[in-house]
């Protein structure tokens, strides 16, 4: 694995996003305009919102990353620069970590500004520490964008591509314990959730956010869901093709 | 060792349809090769199998005496694909920039083929925004990166003025004087004169081979458009 490779590769694609301001402040606009309909839909439901609105500040990492990946990695498959550089000295795995260190750094930045608006201006009490819910939603960011990098394998065109969000991520929100708390649901959706990753970060989330203990179980399931993910990406990058 | 670039029986099926059929032909190390044909000959899918990109049927590709798509070969061998993979959305030095970085070349080297494709004036364009012959010479250049061994290009004076046509062909004769082979794909007639050997491919398989001397010798025509029509209503 070479350092350098990796390195080259996310600057390449963070030089492709500052290329494209409009999606850079859709990325930090969206969520801070999202988080304040909210708090006004539950003005007068205050402990709703910081319970809805804690748990989506993890949700839009994860959503945004998804969305980014699949877009970004399925036009380096249509335009063949994805075969270009598979051809040179670049590994998958180098590939790929380069997309993470990119799309981690978006993330940070991301993190940051919405967390602090939303502890802010808009009032949104955060027991835990801003750190650690700083990390969850980095992972989480993570997590989307593996999941972004493994759909587009099965997508043969963006539109395609943009459809695995209602397909793959709306049905694991539903579970999420988001809206309903997961043990309230029946027994056989409980079960499923316990297998989707966006529960997990939907936990780790509200767990930091009203203090409580145990995210830890939560950020080292991510972890497991982060790498097989990858892995499986990194599977459907392939060199030869038909 | 004499040649860069052996291909033996090579056969290739796409959905149980033959693309490529037994197709036979080597290549001198230091020459320059075209491969001549209409659209939908073959020769895409050539490069790509000598490249290591295509799954191949059967048969056999060594260049530079290494099976097609080995690991030693990875920055070894110069690719120019036919629609150019660049990426458009960052300018002519980042493309070449991130290029030049997998490759682990040398930022001299970047200004050096920056000069040798003429985009001096156009370094901090997006690639999306260059003209469709600027857009062609930046995706050459990333071929020509690093200074490969064999410099496969698939069309690599489609959409070129004349004049900078010539200013390519002079510095394809330089990389073949300096030991490089080219093996490149056209479809105009008076760039085949000036390759050192020909392929003349349709529907998959191969018409005829040799110098484009001994073609018109065989076949008694003057010009290489005579040549191929000849070839193809031969019996």
């Amino acid at each position: 694995m070479n350092i350098s490779r990796i390195w080259a590769t996310a600057r390449r694609v963070l030089s492709q996003l500052r290329h494209d301001p409009r999606t850079i402040a859709l990325m930090i606009v969206a969520p801070i305009f999202l988080m304040t309909i909210l708090k006004y839909v539950y003005f007068n439901q205050p402990q709703t919102f910081q319970r809805v609105a804690g748990s989506l500040l993890g949700v839009f990492p994860m959503l945004v990353m998804f969305l980014i990946t699949s877009v970004a990695t399925l036009r380096e498959r249509t335009t063949g620069t994805l075969e270009r550089l598979l051809i040179l000295p670049l590994t998958k795995l180098e590939f790929i970590l380069g997309y993470a260190k990119a799309f981690g750094i978006a993330a940070l930045i991301q993190a940051i500004i919405v967390s602090s608006i939303a502890m802010g201006p808009l009032g949104l009490k955060i027991a835990g520490s801003q750190f650690v819910f700083i990390l969850v939603a980095i992972l989480d960011a993570l997590l989307g964008m593996a999941l972004g990098l493994f759909v587009s394998s099965f997508a043969k065109t963006e539109f395609q591509a943009v459809q695995f969000m209602p397909a793959i991520l709306l049905p694991q929100l539903l579970l999420s314990g988001l809206l309903v708390p997961r043990a309230s649901m029946p027994r056989l959706l409980e079960i499923i959730s316990n297998f989707l990753p966006l529960t997990y970060a939907v936990d780790a989330t509200r767990k930091v956010i009203s203090g409580g203990e145990g995210f830890g179980q939560d950020l080292f399931l991510i972890a497991i869901f982060l790498v097989a993910l990858l892995g499986f990406g990194a599977a459907s990058l392939k060199r030869k093709t038909k | 060792m004499a040649n860069s670039i052996v291909v033996n029986n090579l056969c290739v099926k796409r959905d149980g349809n033959p693309i490529i059929l037994d197709l036979s032909f080597e290549i001198r190390k230091g020459s320059i090769a075209g491969i001549l044909g209409p659209s939908g000959s073959g020769k895409t899918t050539i490069f790509r199998a000598i490249v290591g990109v295509q799954e191949i049927t059967s048969g056999k590709i060594t260049v530079l005496g290494k099976p097609a798509g080995s690991k030693d070969l990875r920055n070894r061998i110069g690719y120019l694909t036919q629609s150019a993979s660049i990426y458009a959305d960052l300018t002519v030095s980042e493309n070449l920039r991130y290029f030049s970085k997998i490759l682990g070349t040398s930022e001299i080297s970047v200004d050096e083929i920056i000069d040798l494709v003429d985009l001096g004036k156009n370094i901090k364009q997006l690639a999306s925004t260059l003209s469709g012959g600027e857009r062609a010479r930046l995706a050459l250049a990333t071929a020509l990166l690093g200074k490969p061994d064999v410099i496969i290009l698939d069309e690599p004076t489609v959409g070129l003025d004349p004049l900078l046509r010539i200013e390519l062909w002079k510095v394809f004769r330089l990389l073949g004087e300096q030991g490089k082979t080219l093996l490149l794909s056209s479809h105009s007639m008076d760039e085949a004169d000036l390759c050192d050997s020909l392929v003349l491919l349709r529907e998959g398989k191969i018409l005829a081979q040799g110098s484009p001397a001994q073609l018109k010798s065989e076949t008694g025509e003057t010009q290489m458009e005579s040549v191929f029509i000849s070839l193809v209503k031969k019996p």
